[in-house]
């Protein structure tokens, strides 16, 4: 069952088109991430789907009603989609149970709904405290179970992790993940940042410049990612120009399978996890070889730019579980397959670099 | 509230504030340049304005010093009794500037003239620059001092190069207020027979009967505040660069040892407290004690309080109504409407209550008869005076419910309606009520306006005091004063104790 469908959204503001064109659909019971630089309209496409904001064309429907479209305009408070926005946005003036409590009726305040999910959030015990004395994390996980409450029909996350440090940010999505498939919730979880979407989600919409880009599960958008914007975007890669030839790819580093098996000149997405280095002691004739430039020392991996004798720059990730060449080390250097190509030629042109919007640490997925 | 209906009220409430200043624009273009340069290019003028700014200049000046070095010495270092000192110093709020007049008139002899009136309204106006300042210093993030401190700065060394700086938004709004307030200040400079624009232009209406002069002499005195109320605006914008960095708990400020210095800073506060409350409550409490000095006059101060209460309530409502679709769209809608509709509402600022009363006089006179001698008028007049004061309330207030909780409380399925009735008013409540508490305030004090436009026969304690002050019944005038004061003190007690002036407490 679909729980939520977009059709052909689109939305200006003025003359600056935001949404253009957009389509989505939300499983039920699914966590669905829409993945995207900031200012790529998915903010404001959450908040057409939670009926904040008008769109000027296209249609939305939650469950099988339609909520946004031609001559239909179903207001914020009928359409039971909760929101959890990014700064918590707890009620100053309320304890923890009335926050918590706000969208139920009297007599569903006093079934243990509010209980039940502080239990769901781990946050049992704590009906009586103010939002004040509540930790950053703490009050995001109030602001999940305040949207959990009332069973919406779809729980929106902006951004909910961002304002949160490192560590806390890891262990707080696995909980909310967690309980958002024990309520059987179904959310879209905006965001920008890809680690995040690829490990919590079970599909990914990737949004640039108003417009959805590609729309999959996160093993699919990593592994062939629709053009090379994508591909930076949502992990570290290596682009190489090469030919197809009998299904495999040959580039300077040598041959691989490839997915699709059109022949010709192509560019060829690496993953630095498909890149292995070996070290070697004197390069011989028919190797490809190259010398060690750096290293990202990641602690379980380690990502290793190589540099190849006619200039080109790659970069391996391997395991910490052995020897690591060192700086100026000669290394060899060879491919694993399967890999995604693309024709050789022009690429739609990167709205945006997506580098500054990726994290240290990223990628790992 | 939807935007459409919140900017249609605004507008509104705009227009209400703008009334008179465009009715003086009318009035002063009808009357034409020959006219007007027959009445401004004199001598009399420029001996006006001189004495009107230089009274402006001392008396802030005085201000800076008393209430930056008393706002110092209260919240960050270890002087005695600080807390008992912060609210003396918030006090002289409740205190307006003719009754600490009258007092000294009538305790001194020849207690008149230039330097006696910067000595009075600098002990009445301190507070303006003594409670933003205490505020700031209240505010201001220990830990850029610790920082300083850290890098081997000593503690004055760093108040001057890193708190001093942060201040210098609050002072400046505070020495503005104070200059603003001294050009508008109309009973003090009249008890004390110092000729400035106010006073002139009062007596040019009341006694020359010369309507299109007094009209004239106020579009003057409109130039100078105008010209004070756009460097105040320059620096609010400078004031936006202060922000504290992130959010959770603070620490208290360390407080710097005086040493020997401490008691004679005890003392000079002491001085202070003593000239701007001691000398108007000795001498008013001593005229109490000679008696009320008429029959039935027990009546009429009860009835004059009566009214100073109804009038200056009606004044805050009204006031308040007008501020609230405005400070709202100005917390809620940025863009250049909001601000617009946001400076058009302080520009009334501009103008002194001798100039608003002048023009609604006119207004009623001329356009709107039927309100002309009725207590709506003058509530109009409170409404046009003191709007700013309630939008920065308002605005301020609004700053606490952010949009995002209204978004959220709508996509739980509450109604528009329910959502400002449950999150929006109880988050609002707490600062429109301090704004109303000013603007009441402000009108309990309010005295050329209501001269103005009083209807004939209804007296306020305000007005009562003025007149028994004039024909030097000293002894009539007292209960009035003291009323007023009683009855100032506890609005302005309650303001004190929000700015977060007055120590730690109910600050959060």
């Amino acid at each position: 069952m679909t729980a939520l469908t977009v059709t052909a959204a689109c939305k200006t503001y003025g003359a600056v088109p935001v949404l253009t064109d957009v389509g989505l659909s939300v499983a039920a019971g699914s966590l669905t991430a829409v993945l995207g630089p900031s200012g790529c309209g998915k903010t404001t496409l959450l908040r057409c789907v939670a009926g904040l904001e008008r769109l000027d064309a296209g249609q939305i429907r939650v469950a099988d009603s339609v909520v946004e479209g031609p001559g239909t305009h179903v207001p914020a408070h009928r359409r039971r989609v909760a929101l959890v926005p990014q700064e918590g946005a707890l009620f100053p003036h309320l304890s923890v149970a009335d926050n918590v409590g706000y969208g139920l009726d009297r007599a569903q305040r006093r079934s243990g709904r509010i209980e039940e999910v502080l239990v769901l959030v781990g946050l049992e015990g704590y009906q009586r405290r103010m939002p004040h004395q509540l930790s950053g994390g703490q009050q995001q996980r109030v602001a999940l179970a305040r949207a959990l409450a009332p069973r919406p029909r779809l729980v929106l996350l902006d951004e909910p992790f961002s304002a949160l440090d490192a560590g806390l940010r890891a262990s707080l999505r696995q909980d909310v993940r967690q309980a958002l498939r024990r309520d059987g919730a179904t959310a879209v979880l905006v965001t920008h940042d890809q680690a995040e979407a690829l490990s919590l989600a079970d599909h990914v919409v990737v949004m640039r410049a108003g417009r959805v880009v590609q729309d999959g599960p996160p093993t699919e958008v990593y592994a062939t990612p629709t053009d090379h914007w994508v591909a930076r975007f949502v992990g570290d890669a290596v682009l190489l120009t090469g030919v197809v030839r009998a299904g495999h790819a040959h580039t300077a580093i040598g041959a691989a399978p490839v997915h699709a098996d059109a022949d010709g000149e192509v560019t060829v997405l690496l993953r630095p996890e498909q890149v292995r280095i070996t070290p070697i002691g004197t390069p011989t004739a028919g190797q490809v070889t190259g010398r060690v430039l750096r290293h990202d020392f990641h602690g379980h991996d380690t990502l290793t730019v190589v540099r190849l004798a006619d200039g080109t720059e790659v970069q391996s990730r391997r395991l910490n579980d052995g020897p690591v060449p060192a700086t100026g080390d000669a290394v060899q250097v060879s491919v694993r397959g399967p890999v995604r190509t693309w024709p050789a030629g022009p690429q739609p042109r990167d709205a945006g670099d997506p580098a500054p919007s990726r994290r240290a640490g990223a990628g790992h997925a | 509230m939807s935007r459409p209906v919140l900017t249609a009220a605004a507008g509104i409430a705009v227009v209400v504030a703008l009334l008179p200043l465009g009715y003086l624009l009318i009035r002063v273009t009808e009357a034409g340049l020959d006219r007007a340069a027959a009445e401004l290019l004199t001598a009399r003028v420029g001996r006006l304005a001189a004495t009107s700014l230089a009274l402006a200049a001392v008396v802030t000046l005085a201000c800076t010093v008393l209430g930056v070095g008393s706002a110092f010495l209260v919240t960050r270092t270890d002087l005695p009794a600080a807390r008992l000192f912060a609210v003396l110093a918030a006090l002289p709020l409740a205190v307006p500037t003719y009754i600490a007049a009258f007092a000294w008139v009538s305790a001194v002899d020849d207690f008149t003239g230039f330097w006696p009136s910067a000595l009075v309204l600098t002990l009445c106006s301190y507070p303006y620059v003594f409670l933003p300042v205490a505020a700031a210093l209240h505010r201001a993030d220990p830990a850029q001092e610790d920082v300083a401190r850290s890098l081997g700065h000593h503690p004055w060394r760093t108040f001057r190069g890193v708190t001093l700086p942060q201040l210098r938004p609050a002072i400046a709004g505070g020495a503005l207020l104070v200059a603003l307030y001294v050009l508008s200040d109309f009973g003090a400079v009249a008890l004390l027979r110092t000729d400035t624009f106010t006073r002139a232009v009062f007596t040019a209406f009341d006694l020359g009967f010369d309507l299109t002069g007094a009209l004239l002499l106020s579009t003057v005195l409109v130039a100078l505040t105008t010209v004070l109320l756009i460097g105040e605006s320059l620096t609010r914008r400078r004031g936006a660069r202060y922000a504290r960095l992130g959010a959770g708990a603070r620490r208290p400020h360390v407080r710097i040892p005086l040493g020997g210095r401490r008691w004679p800073a005890a003392l000079m506060l002491m001085v202070a407290a003593a000239l701007a409350l001691g000398v108007p409550a000795l001498n008013l409490s001593r005229r109490l004690a000679a008696g009320v000095s008429r029959p039935g006059s027990l009546t009429e101060i009860a009835t004059a309080a009566g009214n100073s209460l109804t009038v200056s309530a009606a004044g805050a409502v009204l006031t308040m109504l007008l501020a609230l679709p405005i400070g709202l769209l100005v917390a809620r809608a940025s863009g250049p409407l909001a601000a617009v509709v946001e400076r058009l509402s302080y520009l009334t600022h501009a103008l002194p209550g001798v100039v608003i009363g002048l023009s609604l006089v006119f207004f009623g006179v001329h356009v709107a008869y039927p309100l002309y001698q009725t207590r709506w008028l003058l509530t109009l007049a409170y409404a046009a005076l003191f709007l700013p004061l309630a939008v920065a309330a308002v605005s301020a207030a609004a700053a606490q419910a952010p949009p995002a909780l209204d978004d959220v409380a709508r996509s739980l399925g509450r109604r528009p309606l329910r959502v400002f009735i449950t999150i929006t008013a109880p988050l609002l409540t707490p600062g429109i009520a301090a704004g109303a508490a000013l603007v009441f305030l402000t009108c309990m004090k309010e005295l050329p306006a209501t001269l103005l436009l009083r209807p004939t026969g209804m007296d306020t304690l305000a007005t009562e005091l003025w007149g028994h002050t004039g024909v030097a019944a000293y002894a009539a005038a007292a209960p009035y004063a003291a009323l007023l004061v009683l009855l100032s003190a506890v609005p302005a007690w309650f303001l004190a104790a929000r700015s977060g002036a007055l120590g730690p407490e109910g600050n959060r």
